[in-house]
């Protein structure tokens, strides 16, 4: 194991955001306050509680894993596709480094900067709600296994995209779609039974509905099917990123 | 000796379909300097992309240090550096945080020290803090080389390190490219520079169309390669070439008005000056001369055309 190569890899990467800390910190907090402003104050005013829990905490962990998701995919896209795209990628595929290196320090970088980025809203969501955590360790797990996972599909989408275009069009297209209606601002209970039965097909639905249990104790699944939905779909990213690496796809001429 | 760079039957086929290597055999001795030449488009920057796992290799095999770059890639790439032709770095770091990552991806230990001694032997020192981008293109190139340099590699490539890059300063690049070569290192530059070639060179390869038409001991090439012309145009024009001037490898052309000389530049600097003394001693008279080099395209037109 190149150890030194990763962290340096990782350092270089981690280094890229902290360079921009009112795109890494300053934004997501404004983003954060107002999504408590829109939904908490004044959606909030007419629906009171789900569940037993204010309405204002209960959109907080919905508010973590829409960012989790859309910035693990959209950091590990763009710190792959930039070397791609400037060439320096060179540098990384003449390094005396596996692909199993390679991709920790790049996933390993992406999902460090959301999971601090799902920290700071955290943080900003207690200067407006009332907040008492019922697993942490399990919130850390999840929100980890997230930020990982989705980090992963991230950097494949690095690797696929031949364009700029095509590196907004998933995570603008099927990601955040995906999240809006994956329970974020409700409970799947307070929906028709049909469009339950759909809910149950949306992947992001499984993961809100765990990290909502660590925050709360109540889940709209059950932890052990979230718990499978993660893992499946860490598999198969993992499985994508080895197949990339062995064939050398788009990374290599 | 065992070579350090070993390559056999090697072929390479891009996805669009273009056959870029047909077959290279070539082998680099320890510690030299190895100079590929070939026009545009020849496949040097293929090859050299290949040995160091840019470019996916097609048929052959290519050992380093006697490492296989597929099976023992680690124990091969960690013995080379690589001076990329495009000018490929992270704009925004600055050049001492670019030196130091390369350094860092090789897996080795950072060393001030080392980093520093780089960065002053190619007068970079004062840029160490500057962001890339705000640096011109020749100190670009020079970044590329530190960074190839931070690991310490036994083997340098080194491709068309001195496109776009100030005479002073390919002087400078030469002498430290010959320093290197003292500390042991095993060099191979591509150029389309002829006089770079001659200046630096121990073999000499020539690639083209995926072909390596030829290898060679410098000066053995240089005698081939460095055939010139020197064109003399006369006040009075000549029926024929006076006896007078018979020894020299001269013909008359454009109807007598002018004496063409061919000479080799690398062995016969002197003929020049004798000739002119015998045009001076047979009272011809010049109104005009100049003198052309063939270009290393024509010259690989040229070997070509005598291969097939
Ligand atoms: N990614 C690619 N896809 C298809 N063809 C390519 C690719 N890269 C290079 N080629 C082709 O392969 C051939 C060799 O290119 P290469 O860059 O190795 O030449 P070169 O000898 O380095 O030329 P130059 O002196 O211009 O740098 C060229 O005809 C080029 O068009
Ligand atoms: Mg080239």
């Amino acid at each position: 194991m190149n150890i030194e190569a990763i962290r340096t890899l990782y350092r270089f990467e981690m280094a890229r955001t902290l360079r921009t800390p009112t795109q890494s910190i300053v934004s997501p907090v404004i983003s954060t306050s107002l999504y408590f402003v829109v939904f908490g104050s004044a959606i909030g005013s007419r629906i009171q509680e789900i569940g037993g829990v204010n309405y204002g905490s209960f959109i907080v962990p919905g508010l973590i894993m829409l960012s989790l998701l859309t910035q693990s995919i959209s950091n590990a896209a763009f710190g792959i596709y930039m070397p791609r795209f400037s060439g320096t990628i060179y540098e990384v595929l003449s390094a005396p480094i596996s692909s199993l290196e390679a991709v920790i320090a790049y996933v390993g970088a992406a999902a460090s900067k959301s999971v601090m980025l799902g920290l700071v809203i955290l943080v900003t969501s207690l200067l407006f709600v009332p907040m008492t955590i019922v697993h942490p360790f399990w919130m850390v797990v999840f929100i980890v296994l997230s930020a990982f996972t989705f980090s992963l599909l991230g950097f494949i989408i690095g690797i696929w995209a031949e364009s700029w275009e095509r590196l907004e069009l998933v995570p603008q297209l099927v990601v955040t779609p995906l999240t809006f209606l994956g329970g974020s601002f409700y409970s799947i209970d307070m929906l028709p039974p049909f469009w339950q039965k759909v809910s149950l097909f949306n992947p992001v639905v499984y993961l809100i509905s765990c990290l909502r249990w660590s925050f709360f104790g109540k889940a709209d699944v059950s932890i052990a099917a979230s718990l499978a939905v993660i893992v499946a779909f860490l598999a198969v990213c993992l499985g994508v990123v080895a197949w990339i690496f062995r064939t050398g796809y788009r990374l290599k001429n | 000796m065992v070579p350090i760079i070993s390559i056999k039957n090697l072929t390479k086929t891009y996805a669009s379909g273009f056959q870029a290597l047909k077959g290279v055999n070539l082998d680099i001795r320890q510690g030299e300097i190895f100079a590929l030449l070939g026009p545009n488009g020849a496949g040097k920057t293929t090859l050299i992309g290949i040995v160091c796992g840019i470019v996916r290799p097609g048929e052959g095999s290519i050992t380093v240090g006697g490492h296989d770059i597929i099976r023992d890639y680690r124990a091969a790439r960690s013995l080379i550096g690589l001076v990329p032709q495009e000018l490929f770095t992270s704009y925004f770091e600055t050049v001492s945080a670019n030196v130091a990552m390369s350094r860092g991806l090789f897996g080795l230990a950072p060393d001030p020290a080392r980093i520093e001694k780089v960065l002053k032997d190619l007068s970079l020192w004062d840029k160490k803090d500057s962001p890339v981008m705000t640096l011109s293109g020749g100190m670009k190139r020079r970044v590329l080389i530190a960074k190839a340099l931070a690991h310490e590699p036994k083997i340098l490539f080194l491709d068309e390190p001195t496109a776009g890059v100030d005479v002073e300063l390919r002087r400078d690049m030469w002498s430290q490219v010959r320093r290197l070569r003292d500390e042991g290192v095993t060099i191979i530059l591509t150029t389309h520079y002829i006089e770079e070639a001659e200046e630096m060179a121990d073999r000499i390869g020539i690639i083209s169309k995926g072909e390596i038409i030829l290898t060679e001991d410098k000066a053995e090439l240089m005698r081939k390669l460095g055939r010139k012309e020197m064109t003399l145009h006369l006040k009075d024009a000549l029926a024929t070439v006076p006896a007078p001037l018979a020894g020299h490898r001269l013909a008359l052309a454009n109807g007598g008005r002018e004496l063409v000389f061919t000479y080799d530049s690398a062995t016969e600097r002197d003929g020049i000056a004798a000739l002119f003394g015998d045009l001076a001693a047979a009272g011809i008279l010049l109104k005009d001369v100049h003198t052309r080099q063939s270009s290393l395209e024509e010259i690989f037109v040229g070997l070509l055309k005598e291969r097939s």
